[in-house]
């Protein structure tokens, strides 16, 4: 007898259709799964024999051959273990569901037939959508994030032992509730921790308001990463089609579900991470820290001492926003529209030249100056620098709180999507746009001044236009006037030392 | 183009050819040092130097042909000038040591007339700090523009950024211990190639030579010799540049130095040279008034004005504050309106930012009658 099943399996953060085909006949017992499959997916054949005898079924002694079309695509995850589980009820007879054909499954299976969550539920329910199935069945535990996909019945299954109750229309499950990806209120650490600092203050909300990325530069200490890892929650909540792209991608990786709320992601990497860990890569290929950061904030903490490899990296894909990787088998395209912050110590030792206990040699600073303006220099806006706080910074009240940072941000970004388009910000302005920003006429001086006397680059130009833009903005005003300039700036980074 | 009589060139040859030889007698200690070995004539030098191979290396140079060094210096884009020509600079003439013949790379126009009095020697720290870099660069700046050659020896540090200041606003000599036709260090190739194209590269070596420890101080003899003072800018107590302000103070020169803080390993050298009575260098105006005399030659320096809130701002930077935060808490001031205004006096030259976002006060001062 022969049964098929419809299933997915993951690739990178979206879902490819698979078919499962299950032939069973006369001949030797024995069970062989076909079609490019990867370790977790042969060793289905293990979870699926033990999952159905545990479930009362019984496991057919005959010539079994599971094919997965199409067979050239490589599938891998143990995500179709119910497919194959069911096509196989199908067609051994111990199993009459009609509606087979037209409903997708996916789940892992345990060996008492009970289902383990899948990464990817979110994708896979879209991708099931668009390809016509009625409804998915879903392992229990990834029903809340496959309901978050709209127009496709999710069933949430919490057994093999369910399936039969399922196909004589026993049961009825209840449509999951999705999964909230409004952010809670108070999510996340908030930026009143942060004591005194103004500098440090501003060049992270002009930063967060334009979309600018940002280094950091000060010695140990100083609350370079308290800042960084504040920073989501000054940034304007994530719009729903934003939400769904970031959980699509936690979904992919695993990451969603547990209750985690759907805030802006913040990913922090180790420094010794490798450039396929960054931006992607492996094979078949994987999302990296960028893509996880998507719509959030990558924060780079030691910048100097990031691999160079990594560095370089990531050049194409914060111009670009998205990340393409390309194997010798098939190419892949990840979104990654990241916030950059970077963190840096003024020399190896980290005190800074001007303390008296630097003991740094004066070529080590300059070879680690060097990296500084070497790695990814040329993509960063703002540089402040950190300086260790008071006294009287560190034991006064808390700072300004997040949300009210967060309120002038929103405002600040409204401004910027009426002039440029929906969820778009000054950072990301084409130099076409910048040099459309409206200047009064001292700042416009200002700037021509700048550029005659420090011989800027054009890009450097536009930097200080779109800086000086988002200030403007900012403020609530419609043209960048003399003190925005120059408060611009003084934010943005210095092309030579 | 220049010239140079035969023998004086042959002698540059052979100083190339000892050069491994010269290294291993060449100690340091008083009667081995360079300069003083280089004062030998050919054949005591080679007698000293290698005695094995002395008759084979001076057969070796004799047999140099004289179409076969100007093939050589031409294929280099070098020319030479020797100590019986014109083009030789005057100062070399008083030193016992000096060079027999000068191989230049560049300009030669900018050894035409060349007296003392005309050229300024600026040395250093190849590790300076911030500050000894900074005052370099102002000081050959200002002092090329005052007219002066800003004569110094590229290397890391004060060198170069001497070189460059003087770049900026006039003319430079850089004095090379190896063959004016090699950057080295290697790092400065760029300058080198500027210098050598629009000002002048010279050594007492022919192209091609390797630079030895030897050929450092005796490099430094001729700097000393050429300029009417020289500067030395930050140098720890046993330094290089100390040798070349000791050869300038042997021949009469003026010595200047730039004072630190005595904190400062990096200032130890300067401070002891005006501890011994060298003369105290804030700025190029200092230098002047020590070569031609006080009032002689006035730099003429238009600061722009600075309103009251900028120079209230700048004093905050004067008095030590080097970040955006610490001016505002200083002063009392809205940081962003700190950092505006600290932009203001970037634009207007009166403080550095550096790549790490730390300003700090540049030379420049403010016009007299501000509310400093």
């Amino acid at each position: 007898m022969l049964a098929t099943a419809r299933t997915f399996t993951l690739d990178g953060i979206a879902a490819r259709p698979v078919r499962v085909e299950v032939d069973v006949h006369r001949g030797l017992p024995g069970f062989a799964i076909v079609g490019l499959p990867d370790a977790a997916v042969r060793e289905a054949r293990e979870r699926v024999r033990a999952a159905l005898v545990n479930c009362g079924f019984e496991f057919p002694l005959r010539r079994i051959v599971v094919n997965l079309a199409p067979a050239s695509l490589r599938k891998a995850g143990p995500g179709m273990d119910l497919a194959i589980a069911a096509a196989l009820l199908s067609a051994s007879d111990q199993l009459e569901w009609e509606a087979l054909s037209r409903v997708a499954l996916v789940g892992e299976l345990a060996l008492d037939g009970s289902t383990r969550a899948v990464n990817g539920a979110l994708a896979i329910a879209e991708a099931a959508r668009e390809g016509g199935a009625e409804a998915i069945v879903v392992p229990a535990e990834n029903g809340a994030e496959a309901a978050l996909a709209e127009g496709i019945d999710v069933i949430p299954l919490d057994g093999l032992g369910r399936l039969a109750a399922l196909a004589a229309l026993e049961w009825e499950p209840l449509r999951p509730r999705a999964l909230s990806l409004q952010p809670a209120a108070a999510a996340g650490p908030d930026l009143a921790d942060l004591r005194g600092q103004p500098h440090l203050r501003h060049a992270l909300e002009v930063a967060a308001a334009g979309g600018h990325s940002l280094l950091m530069i000060g010695p140990p200490g100083a609350g370079k990463s308290l800042a960084a890892s504040r920073l989501p929650s000054i940034l304007p909540p994530l719009a729903a089609v934003e939400a769904l792209e970031v959980a699509r991608i936690a979904s992919a990786c695993g990451r969603l579900g547990g209750g985690l709320t759907a805030g802006r992601p913040f990913r922090a990497p180790h420094h010794t991470i490798s450039p396929g860990g960054l931006v992607g890569g492996g094979s078949p290929p994987r999302p990296g820290e960028a893509t996880l950061a998507h719509r959030g904030v990558l924060f780079l903490d030691e910048l100097c001492e990031f691999r160079r490899d990594a560095l370089e990296a990531l050049r194409a894909p914060l111009e670009a926003g998205e990340v393409s990787i390309s194997r010798a088998s098939s190419r892949r395209t990840l979104p990654c529209r990241f916030m950059l912050v970077a963190a840096a110590n003024p020399c190896p030792c980290g005190r800074g030249e001007a303390d008296p206990d630097c003991s740094c040699a004066p070529v080590a600073v300059q070879r680690y100056q060097g990296r500084l303006s070497g790695a990814l220099a040329d993509r960063i806006d703002i540089l402040a620098a950190v300086r260790q706080p008071g006294a009287a910074e560190i034991g006064g009240g808390p700072g300004e709180p997040s949300a009210d940072v967060r309120e002038r941000v929103a405002a600040a970004r409204e401004r910027q999507e009426r002039r440029l388009g929906p969820g778009r910000c000054n950072a990301e302005m084409t130099p076409g746009e910048a040099r459309e920003c409206v200047l009064s006429g001292e700042a416009g001086a200002l700037l021509a001044e700048l550029y005659a006397r420090q011989r800027l680059s054009g890009r450097a130009h536009d930097r200080a236009l779109r800086l000086a833009q988002t200030i403007a903005d900012l403020a609530g005003t419609e043209t960048i006037d003399q003190e925005q300039m120059a408060q611009a700036l003084a934010l943005r980074r210095r092309d030579r030392g | 183009m220049a010239d140079a009589c035969p023998d004086c060139l042959r002698r540059s040859w052979l100083l190339a050819l000892l050069g491994p030889y010269i290294e291993r007698i060449a100690t340091g200690e008083p009667g081995a040092r360079s300069p003083e070995l280089l004062r030998l004539s050919n054949e005591d030098l080679v007698a000293v130097a290698a005695p094995k191979v002395a008759a084979h290396l001076l057969a070796r140079v004799a047999a140099l042909s004289e179409q076969h060094l100007a093939e050589e210096l031409r294929v280099a884009q070098c020319w030479a000038c020797c100590r019986h020509g014109d083009l030789y600079p005057e100062g070399l003439r008083d030193a016992a040591d000096a060079p027999w013949a000068l191989i230049g790379r560049g300009d030669p126009g900018l050894l035409a007339g060349l007296e003392p009095v005309g050229a300024v020697t600026v040395v250093g720290a190849r590790r300076a700090t911030s500050y000894g870099r900074e005052i370099a660069r102002e000081l050959g700046r200002e002092l090329a523009a005052a007219g002066m050659i800003v004569v110094s020896g590229l290397a890391f540090g004060v060198d170069g950024c001497a070189h460059r200041g003087a770049i900026d606003a006039g003319r430079t000599i850089a004095v090379l211990g190896c063959g004016p036709d090699t950057a080295y260090p290697a790092a400065h190739r760029s300058l080198w190639r500027r210098i050598s194209e629009e000002h002048l590269v010279i050594s007492e070596l022919p192209p091609g030579a390797t630079p030895w420890r030897w050929t450092f101080p005796a490099r430094n003899r001729i700097m000393a010799a050429m300029a009417g003072m020289t500067v030395v800018v930050e140098a720890a107590a046993r330094s290089g540049s100390l040798i070349t302000a000791d050869l300038a103070a042997d021949l009469g020169r003026d010595l200047g130095a730039v004072p630190g803080p005595i904190t400062s390993r990096a200032s130890a050298g300067p401070n002891n040279l005006l501890a011994g009575g060298a003369c105290l260098v804030r700025d190029a105006q200092d230098v002047l008034d020590a070569m031609l005399g006080p009032g002689v030659r006035p730099i003429e320096r238009a600061a722009p004005s600075l309103d009251p809130a900028l120079a209230e701002v700048l004093a905050a930077v004067d008095a030590g504050e080097s970040s955006c935060d610490g001016v505002a808490a200083a002063l009392g001031l809205p940081c962003p309106d700190t950092a505006a205004a600290l932009s203001r006096l970037e634009l207007l030259g009166y403080v550095s930012c550096s790549a790490l976002g730390l300003y700090s006060r540049t030379l420049q001062a403010p016009p007299t009658g501000a509310a400093i």
